[in-house]
């Protein structure tokens, strides 16, 4: 026998054949709500958020801070031991300029997400957000960048407490601005 | 363990829109490769049938719905899924039911319908993120392949000028490919001047949202040897899946794929993939994807494969082709049945069957990889014109 199909088969459609009513379709959309429970460590992860901080959990056996938060270390397979608050600033560990939304919305200025290293975890140990205050083409590999909260009247409990995080050294020209007024 | 060859395989043609539903999609994949073998579905001891998350579809308990498609009534059945690596891995689930002596042959079919998700599949991708510390964010799955290609950019120095010679090659051998959804003559300038979606990628850096069926029948050793004078061995099996914790690992060189790599090599007998590997079906549904998963797949050292690449290693009359389907950038990405279209590809190249496709020089052994997952999975068949 021979291994490959002479004719392949499938029918592709044109968008004019929906336009000429040639073919049928069915609509649906799924009405569908769910409320996740948090867990513990991710419980307290966000309500440290609220309070403007980062915290991670501490294995003792291999000595890792983990961010984000869980209640066992997947490495070692054991309860993780201890609370320990990390900081808010880190440095970028890779990012992208991005031009498209979530549901496909074409961006004139793209959203810039990155993963960021965080002060206080272990090495490597990032957490995907988005960097802000800074020009596309200034964001480069390595840039250290500190978080940017919300006021505490607006936090939610919520990643997006964290509004983005900016470059350090474009914050401090900042306070310094402010100083001087 | 009993020796598995593959003796039969099919598929649809890849296109953007298929007026075909899953299920029809799914039969004509399968009827074409029990066409190939000369089989019919009474000769089949099993089903295994693999498909991407049910959001695309709206369906739930795809794989029950599929079943029909699939040949897989009245039989033992089960759908397996580990995201964009299903295609291969459920290679590796079929040749458990075979090679294990439980059953002399099984049919694997891996289909998908993305069309059906509007007004773009994209949408349904948001709930694969942690539902707590990213979905707020807004992702889309552009982010963390474009996070992904900077990271091993920037790690090893590379340009998108490189990269976008992946796009070139795999676009170009896909005009030989019959199902091909996006076949084209290109060069890296014109890949560099598309639109950049999330950059360093640009569009023609991506592989497009398809519909598509692919299906491969595995048989015992007795069983393929009078079906057939040229059976392609299934020689080893793979698959690795990483932490989800994705943000703490360094994105430059995915290791699970590597594990994957190594588990299908020995199983397979091969020492030194660089010399004992004459064809490789990396995953490509990126660009810069297919020379990540060579270097996993260590017939590139670290950082290097671009290099190889501009070389002409990977070209379809080079040392060492890769992807000379098409890939995903070319065929088409159905998401599950473009892993097992590389299965297909290799059973037909390893007989001398790909027409214009045909890599030159007799190619006795190849491996097809695929991946998926949030950076997680690597899925790892190796075949051959001899058993292992």
């Amino acid at each position: 026998m021979s291994g490959q199909p002479k004719d392949l088969r499938g029918t592709g459609l044109e968008s004019a054949d929906f336009k000429k009513g040639r073919v049928f379709t069915e609509y649906y959309v799924p009405r569908i709500q769910y409320a996740w429970d948090t867990g513990e460590a991710i419980g307290r992860y966000l309500a440290e958020l609220k309070n403007g901080r980062l915290i991670a959990r501490r294995c003792n056996r291999c000595r890792r801070n983990l961010i984000p938060p869980r209640m066992f270390c997947e490495r070692c397979f054991r309860t993780t031991d201890d609370w320990v608050f990390v900081q808010d600033t880190g440095k970028v560990n890779t990012f992208s300029l991005c031009y498209v939304s979530w549901d496909v919305q074409r961006l004139k200025t793209p959203e810039i997400p990155a993963v960021i290293e965080i002060d206080g975890a272990f090495p490597g140990a990032g957490i995907m957000h988005k960097l802000g205050n800074v020009k596309p083409k200034d964001v480069r590999v390595g840039m250290r960048v500190r978080a940017v909260w919300k006021p505490p009247a607006e936090r939610t409990g919520s990643i997006t407490d964290i509004r983005f995080f900016e470059p350090i050294a474009e914050a401090k020209k900042k306070a310094r601005g402010k100083r001087k007024k | 363990m009993r020796r598995v060859a593959v003796v039969g395989a099919g598929m649809t043609k890849f296109v953007r829109r298929a007026l075909e539903t899953p299920k029809e999609l799914s039969w004509l994949a399968t009827k074409a490769a029990l066409d190939s073998a000369g089989m019919t579905l009474d000769q089949i001891g099993c089903v295994v049938e693999g498909s991407a998350p049910d959001a695309f579809d709206g369906l739930h308990q795809k794989g029950e719905y599929l079943a029909d498609g699939c040949g897989g009534f009245k039989k033992p059945y089960l759908r397996c899924y580990v995201g964009g690596g299903t295609g291969v891995y459920a290679i590796a689930q079929g040749w458990f039911h075979v090679a294990s002596g439980l059953f002399d042959t099984a049919i694997v079919v891996c289909e998908e319908k993305m069309s059906s998700c509007q007004p773009h599949p994209q949408a349904a991708f948001l709930t694969i993120f942690d539902n707590f510390t990213e979905q707020a964010l807004k992702p889309n799955l552009l982010w963390i392949f474009a996070l992904e290609q900077n990271r091993y950019m920037a790690t090893y120095g590379i340009t998108n000028e490189e990269i976008a010679r992946v796009s070139v090659k795999n676009k170009r051998n896909a005009m030989g490919h019959p199902a091909a959804q996006l076949g084209a003559e290109l060069t890296v300038k014109e890949v560099l001047s598309s639109e950049v979606m999330a950059w360093p990628v640009h569009r023609l850096m991506v592989s497009p949202t398809s519909d598509g069926a692919a299906a491969v029948i595995l048989a015992a050793e007795d069983v393929a040897r009078r079906l057939t004078d040229k059976p392609v061995w299934v020689q080893g099996v793979g698959w690795c899946l990483d932490t989800s914790y994705w943000t703490n690992r360094d994105l430059c060189y995915p290791e699970y794929v590597e594990k994957a790599a190594r588990m299908a090599y020995q199983m397979a007998g091969v020492r030194e993939p660089r010399k004992e590997i004459n064809i490789a079906e990396p995953y490509d549904p990126f660009a810069y994807k297919e020379l990540h998963h060579l270097e996993g797949l260590q017939l590139a050292p670290k950082g290097k494969a671009p290099q190889l690449l501009a070389d002409g290693v990977f070209d379809r009359d080079g040392d060492l082709p890769a992807t000379p389907s098409g890939g995903l950038l070319g065929v088409g990405n159905p998401i599950a049945a473009a892993g097992t279209m590389k299965i297909c590809e290799l059973f037909w190249q390893l007989r001398g069957e790909a027409g214009k496709r045909q890599v030159p020089g007799k190619p006795e052994r190849g491996v097809a990889q695929a991946w998926g997952d949030l950076m997680q999975v690597g899925t790892v068949v190796v075949m051959g014109t001899k058993p292992a």
